[in-house]
């Protein structure tokens, strides 16, 4: 029971952090129609921008200018970059963000090196907030989870209640009507690429820490974002929310408990085959769940595009 | 500026002269680990120890036979055993004759049976295999040949000097096992599993369980279950993100223990774990370097700073590699003729400047040495690791460990 609170905090963590990469991205698409390969590589420079301000200015200062440079570099990038390519279709535009990924990662390998850099929790919030029957839970989760909400609950107020929302919504739907209203559509959508990118620093900031901050971390997470976003309806923020919390939560689930094949098999009436190490499916009747657990969120975003393609809580645009 | 180039040109076609004079003479070892890809920090850094070796110990002491020079041919085998197979060719048809590789088993399985196959059919260009640093003990058991060295101890003797420790500290009793799912954390485990039940039959092994190799983002879970299963003490033969990912994790979530290591050090996994890992983190290695044992290695690791600052020497078995094939290639008074220099390899006792003596046993080629626990710590040290601060300090030794230790070899000689 106590293990339950302990996990449900944990895969809290998790889909939080997962959904500040995802939220931008989703952005993003609703916005341009095209998925950026690129964006776990500003969530990679967020976290390596912030490692080389702390050790001059400290945590803090990284945690505010870190984010702001990546959403600078982000805005660049749809200025320069993607609104030039954008006339030609968006199969240049895709290719175009994806050798981005490459070139930001050899880019990240050259100037900082191939090694883990030694990016540390500020001391601070080194310390245990409380246990839960010796399961201690770091103050900079709970820093973690607050910074996220915070996050969540701005975008939220911006993109809802405010007149800056209300055109970017606008501009989302209808560009051509919003522009011929007046307004400058190519700067809402550089701004809102910026603040996309600049959410996923934010989210690198933080995670570089725990997570690792390391050539290979925009790799690590780049698909899963997808996924995220996908499972959640492209293009909405809540479904980016309810996704990024249920892989979270899944996924830590998966992992704390030993689920067996076997077991899961028995229950629903399959039973055990008499030989099992003779047939051809022993190796699926030995799964257990830690073992699929990092693949349980592929399988439920191929359930929902077959059974709800627009997403948990996407609308069908066609 | 007309005089520069000039003189630029004709320095530089000097120096390619005077490399291609020496090429003739120079003894080759090819180098075949991955250079690029995820694991090219590994490589690049085991490949800079190779060159500094061969310069630091051989080639400035005026090199070997009538003044040989040991030159140290790279090759990039991206840790695919298929293309390390290519490059291994490739490094024959360039008449290399001594091949070194580590990083991968899965590598050093497909190379020690091309070779074994290769020397079979021609022997008019044989050539060794100087294994410094792939451990699966299949290599000196099952798959033995007479072309394989190891220099590093396997998974079997690591694992049987760490447990010495381990069952001597009365407060374990529940140990738990985590280790990356493939061949080499399969093997950690069962050797944990066999040593602990031999050693201590009271010690109970609370978890045995594999995790995805370089997949893992988050290993809080992991670290959850460690936590609840109420051990006292964590085995893991994680390297790379694994190992930090997994120490960190485990730290940070409130485990109280040791985590008993193989290759929690270098790379920048020392300069990461920085404080949190003090005092926690311990690992098996040869070859210790706090502290130091000689002024040789000193002098060695100084030079080796200089030359790579950001560098660590965290193989030093590389420098045995390198001294003992030195001195096999004196005794036997050719480079050439393989079977000679590994004649002399067999039974060498080779005095390391690192510390103790390396005994190439001959019935399975499987070098006997001392095996040190260390801990990581910012306490007493000769020599750091990332230029943290941080750094190995060797705790306990085990001399010459698993001198009498069985194998399975059977080794077939030409």
């Amino acid at each position: 029971m106590d293990l339950i609170l302990v996990n449900l905090i944990d895969g809290l963590v998790t889909g939080l952090l997962l959904f500040m990469l995802s939220a931008g991205l989703t952005l993003i698409f609703s916005m341009m129609g095209v998925l950026n390969f690129a964006h776990a590589s500003f969530y990679m420079l967020g976290a390596y921008f912030a490692y080389q301000i702390s050790i001059a200015l400290g945590f803090w200062m990284g945690l505010l200018i870190a984010p702001i440079i990546v959403g600078v570099l982000g805005a660049g990038v749809e200025r320069y970059g993607l609104r030039r390519v954008h006339q030609y279709g968006h199969v240049p535009e895709l290719i175009f963000t994806f050798g981005l990924a490459l070139l930001i990662e050899e880019l990240v390998q050259f100037i900082w090196g191939k090694n883990q850099m030694p990016y540390d929790v500020p001391d601070i919030l080194n310390f245990t907030a409380f246990a839960i029957s010796g399961n201690s839970i770091p103050a900079y989760k709970i820093f973690m989870i607050f910074t996220s909400i915070a996050i969540f609950v701005g975008l939220l107020y911006v993109l809802t209640k405010t007149r800056v929302g209300m055109i970017i919504q606008a501009a989302l739907s209808y560009p051509r009507t919003v522009e011929a209203l007046g307004h400058n559509v190519p700067l809402i959508f550089m701004g809102v690429f910026g603040v996309g990118t600049a959410l996923a620093g934010v989210a690198g900031v933080i995670a570089g820490p725990v997570l690792g901050t390391f050539p290979g971390m925009a790799f690590v997470l780049g698909s899963i974002v997808f996924v995220t976003i996908v499972i959640g309806g492209l293009g909405s923020l809540w479904g980016a929310l309810a996704a990024s919390l249920l892989i979270g939560w899944i996924t830590t689930f998966a992992k704390s408990y030993n689920i067996e094949m076997e077991n899961v098999l028995n229950a629903i009436g399959i039973s055990t085959p008499e030989n099992l190490s003779d047939s051809v499916f022993r190796d699926f009747w030995s799964l257990t769940s830690p073992q699929i657990a990092d693949i349980l969120p592929y399988i439920l975003m191929v359930l929902i595009l077959i059974f709800r393609p627009a997403g948990l809580f996407g609308k069908r645009s066609s | 500026m007309k005089n520069i180039t000039k003189l630029g040109a004709v320095s530089a076609l000097s120096l390619i002269i005077g490399a291609s004079a020496a090429f003739a003479e120079n003894i080759k070892i090819a180098f075949i680990d991955p250079l690029s890809g995820p694991f090219a920090s590994t490589g690049t850094n085991g490949l800079h120890q190779f060159e500094f070796a061969a310069d630091h110990m051989i080639n400035e002491n005026g090199g070997l036979l009538d003044g040989q020079q040991v030159e140290i041919v790279a090759f990039d085998n991206k840790i695919s055993p298929k293309e390390s197979l290519i490059q291994l060719q490739v490094a024959i048809d360039q008449g290399i004759r001594y091949i070194a590789q580590g990083n991968s088993s899965g590598v050093a399985n497909a190379l020690t049976e091309a070779i074994d196959k290769h020397n079979r059919r021609n022997p008019d260009s044989r050539v060794l295999f100087l294994n410094y640093a792939a451990v699966d003990p299949a290599l000196t058991n099952d798959k033995c040949n007479f072309w394989h060295f190891r220099f590093d101890a396997n998974a079997d003797i690591k694992m049987d000097a760490l447990t010495d420790v381990i069952v001597a500290d009365e407060g374990i009793k529940k140990v738990y096992l985590i280790g990356q799912d493939y061949s080499f954390g399969k093997a950690v485990a069962a050797a944990a599993n066999k040593f602990l039940g031999e050693k201590r039959a009271d010690i109970e092994i609370v978890g045995d369980e594999l995790h995805p190799i370089g997949k893992v983002k988050d290993f809080t879970p992991y670290a959850r279950k460690i936590v609840s299963s109420g051990a006292d003490a964590v085995i893991t033969g994680n390297w790379g993100a694994d190992m930090l990912g997994l120490g960190k994790s485990v730290i940070e979530n409130g485990f109280e223990g040791p985590i008993y290591t193989y290759y929690a050090a270098g790379s920048g996994i020392t300069g990461a774990f920085g404080e949190s890992g003090k005092d926690r983190i311990r690992l098996i290695s040869q070859g210790g370097i706090n502290p130091i044992a000689s002024d040789e290695a000193r002098a060695a690791y100084e030079g080796y700073e200089a030359k790579y600052p950001e560098g660590n020497i965290d193989q030093s078995r590389i420098f045995n590699v390198i001294g003992m094939l030195g001195e096999a290639i004196t005794a036997a008074g050719t480079a050439d003729d393989v079977v000679a220099v590994a004649s002399a390899l067999e039974g060498m006792e080779y005095d390391s400047m690192w510390g103790g003596k390396i005994f190439m046993r001959p019935q399975d080629h499987q070098a006997i040495q001392d095996m040190h626990v260390g801990v990581h710590t910012n306490d007493g040290l000769d020599f750091d690791y990332d230029n943290s601060g941080y750094g190995v300090r060797t705790e306990s030794t085990v001399v010459m460990a698993s001198m009498d230790s069985p194998t399975t070899c059977k080794m077939k000689r030409p």
